[in-house]
């Protein structure tokens, strides 16, 4: 009771809490080693290079993920935009979105101008298709050596030549240990399918992500535009919604903090801060495979300062930057030199960093969908979300509001013979 | 007067560049595919979710006949209380609304968990636990919950302005406690149910946060709908736009039977 009185006074600022719970305590064994270290060692490989728009007063747009750049709020951490203000003097205006779609959705309007932009794998794809991003030039990014091998040339941008890997992750379960009594190893997608646990799963409420799921247990590729593989990925969901307690994204965090619910899929660094929050919680990537998303810093098209957006993802890519940021937002690094700076421990961890075989065969990478496959896709996760209701006839709203005019007019009849009557 | 009408060009600025022009941009998306030819695609293909329109007016429907029924008590007593402690009634019957929207709703997720509040309380006397989140119940009540305010303060106001003269004259006239509610106060009220039903219906039948988060993501309503062709994986303003146009032609007529039952000098909209 006290917990669930907590849990809802705590919600007004979970929002703003959720990361740094999480980075707080990644470092609480040597925090007080690590201030040190912020204060001195933030050196920049080339300063001369920074410098050179010193004076010319230029301000860049960034456009990134909520919480997803470290911000200097705890103490003893860097606010990496302020660092760059005073190092290179051009002024940073940083905003934030909340899902790839509504950045989609800004850039195409066109309102809106941006320097710098976070957008995750599939949607690279889509925007290169469209060009929305532009080339960058690779040359003003020297620190771009730092990302790993692994992480270039990613199915989304083959030739890597529209975007900077920032931070990457995979999609995996996360469930409660003191009541799913499975060994680790045991779990895999089957069990958001398992009658037993009935009302206590949660799904994404997002088709991309869902219908992933459903690919990987019937063996299709991640990125399938076949209309019969994704009717048939379909009727799988459709299968699991009897089972299904609720579909949500971010109520994640509170249904599975609280107790609320046993199992969900979800991305592991946001997993990591759920578990925070409730000690019983474990997770794991299946070992059927999984999706691994990378979200990569890119120049949109239209944006007016383009070195300068080159120098600030430079900038991101010291090691000293990158450490900070992935310290403080727990997902995983492509940056080898950050990768190197990380606890033992947290280099090790299945979670973060999962054994290299299962990241190299056993995971695929999104890339943008055809618009008929998006369309088809979107129809589907409709026809299954509302699939329980009986089938209504496509008449019967039309017939509605013919009824309704029809009553209306009746009215107006009545009330003009009505009128007419009481003049004699 | 003619002083006074220029005071009122502020209001039709605001009105042409924010009200009227983005309704004439949905009208075009509406009628538009993304290469800029007119069609009429997009409205036919409304059609096929015709059950989402269906449960959408259906809960609305519901919620508005709960908050009816829950507010015009509440109403008339408040109207026919000593002045000063209207004051403090219409305070209270005001102070969820004080605070914020999404936290309301997010407080109901808490209290019908199935690990809840009330699961909870019911668990010390030995019943259930229930299924009480992520049903359409959830989500009426959390239309009810958020919108009933909207329903007691046009009914209050309307009924604040029955002279109690008029009350007590039917009393003497012979009226019985039951016909002078339904022979005189209901009458006199019904621009306030009209209203009050106006400012129910509307944002209920468009709300999509409430069936989200109360109703688990199953329970999809037209908002939902809406909401995905802009900030969803397919993104489609064109559908999106159609199906708002039908929304708005559906509770536009569905308004114009409600005004055939208000009187004929008050007509709303």
């Amino acid at each position: 009771m006290n917990k669930k009185l907590f849990s809802f006074l705590t919600l007004a600022v979970m929002c703003t809490g959720i990361m740094s719970g999480c980075s707080s305590s990644s470092k609480a064994s040597d925090s007080e080693e690590d201030e040190d270290v912020y204060e001195q060692t933030l050196t920049v490989s080339d300063e001369e290079y920074y410098t050179r728009f010193k004076g010319d007063d230029i301000s860049i747009n960034v456009y990134n993920w909520g919480e997803y750049i470290s911000t200097g709020a705890d103490e003893g951490t860097l606010d990496v935009n302020a660092e760059f203000e005073k190092l290179t003097g051009i002024k940073v205006n940083y905003t934030n979105f909340a899902t790839n779609e509504e950045l989609y959705a800004k850039l195409k309007g066109g309102g809106a101008s941006y320097d710098i932009i976070i957008p995750s794998d599939y949607m690279i794809s889509k925007m290169i298709k469209e060009e929305l991003i532009q080339k960058i030039d690779y040359s003003n990014i020297p620190n771009f050596s730092y990302i790993m091998d692994n992480f270039r040339n990613m199915a989304y941008d083959p030739e890597n030549e529209y975007s900077v890997p920032y931070t990457w992750g995979t999609v995996g379960i996360i469930y409660d240990e003191s009541v799913i009594d499975i060994p680790e190893e045991e779990i895999d997608w089957d069990i958001l399918w398992n009658e037993q646990y009935t009302d206590q799963i949660l799904m994404f409420d997002n088709p991309r992500d869902a219908f992933a799921i459903a690919e990987i247990m019937l063996g299709y590729s991640l990125n399938t535009e076949n209309p019969d593989e994704l009717k048939a990925a379909m009727e799988k969901l459709k299968q699991q919604k009897k089972y299904v307690q609720a579909y949500v994204m971010d109520e994640i965090f509170d249904k599975m903090g609280a107790g609320d619910a046993l199992i969900a899929p979800y991305y592991a660094g946001d997993a990591l801060t759920i578990m925070e929050e409730n000690d019983s919680l474990n997770f794991v990537v299946p070992k059927s495979g999984t999706n691994l998303f990378v979200d990569a810093m890119c120049i949109p098209s239209n944006a007016k300062q383009k070195e300068a957006a080159e120098m600030y993802i430079n900038f991101m890519c010291e090691p000293d930057i990158a450490f900070a940021n992935i310290d403080y937002i727990c997902y995983s690094t492509p940056h080898s030199a950050a990768f190197e700076m990380l606890d033992e421990e947290v280099q090790n961890d299945p979670i973060s960093y999962p054994d290299e075989e299962l990241i190299a065969n056993r995971t695929d990478v999104f890339v943008n969908l055809s618009d008929d496959a998006n369309k088809l896709m979107q129809d589907l996760w409709t026809e299954m979300k509302s699939s329980e209701d009986e089938a209504v006839n496509r008449w019967l709203v039309p017939i509605f509001l013919i009824g309704c005019l029809v009553t209306v007019i009746v009215v107006l009849i009545r009330r003009h013979i009505k009128n007419k009557k009481d003049i004699f | 007067m003619k002083q006074l009408k220029v005071l009122s060009l502020p209001y039709i600025v605001w009105m042409i560049i924010f009200i009227l022009v983005p309704l004439v941009m949905v009208a075009v998306f509406a009628f538009t595919n993304e290469n800029g030819s007119v069609t009429i695609d997009n409205i036919s293909n409304v059609g096929q979710y015709s059950n989402i329109f269906v449960r959408s007016i259906w809960l609305a429907l519901i919620a508005t006949a709960i908050c009816l029924v829950l507010a015009y008590p509440v109403a008339y007593i408040l109207s026919r209380m000593e002045k000063h402690k209207q004051g403090t009634m219409l305070m209270i019957v005001m102070l969820p609304m004080w605070m914020n929207f999404l936290l309301r709703t997010y407080a109901w997720m808490t209290l019908l968990g199935n690990n809840g509040i009330i699961n909870h309380l019911l668990g010390l006397v030995g019943l259930g636990p229930y299924k009480l989140i992520n049903t359409s119940g959830a989500v009426v009540l959390g239309m009810v919950y958020n919108y009933l305010p909207f329903m007691i303060l046009p009914l209050y106001s309307v009924m604040e302005k029955i002279d109690k003269s008029v009350i007590e004259a039917a009393s003497d006239l012979g009226c019985n406690r039951g016909s002078v509610i339904f022979k005189v106060v209901v009458p006199l009220s019904l621009p306030g149910i009209t209203s009050g039903i106006t400012m129910v219906f509307v944002p209920a039948i468009s709300t999509f946060i409430i069936s989200r988060m109360l109703g688990g993501g199953s329970n999809l309503l037209i908002g939902d709908l809406i909401e995905m062709q802009f900030l969803g994986n397919s993104y489609n303003p064109h559908l999106g736009a159609a199906i708002s146009l039908v929304l708005m032609v559906i509770i536009l007529v569905i308004m114009t039977v409600m005004n055939q039952f208000s009187p004929d000098d008050q007509v709303l909209i």
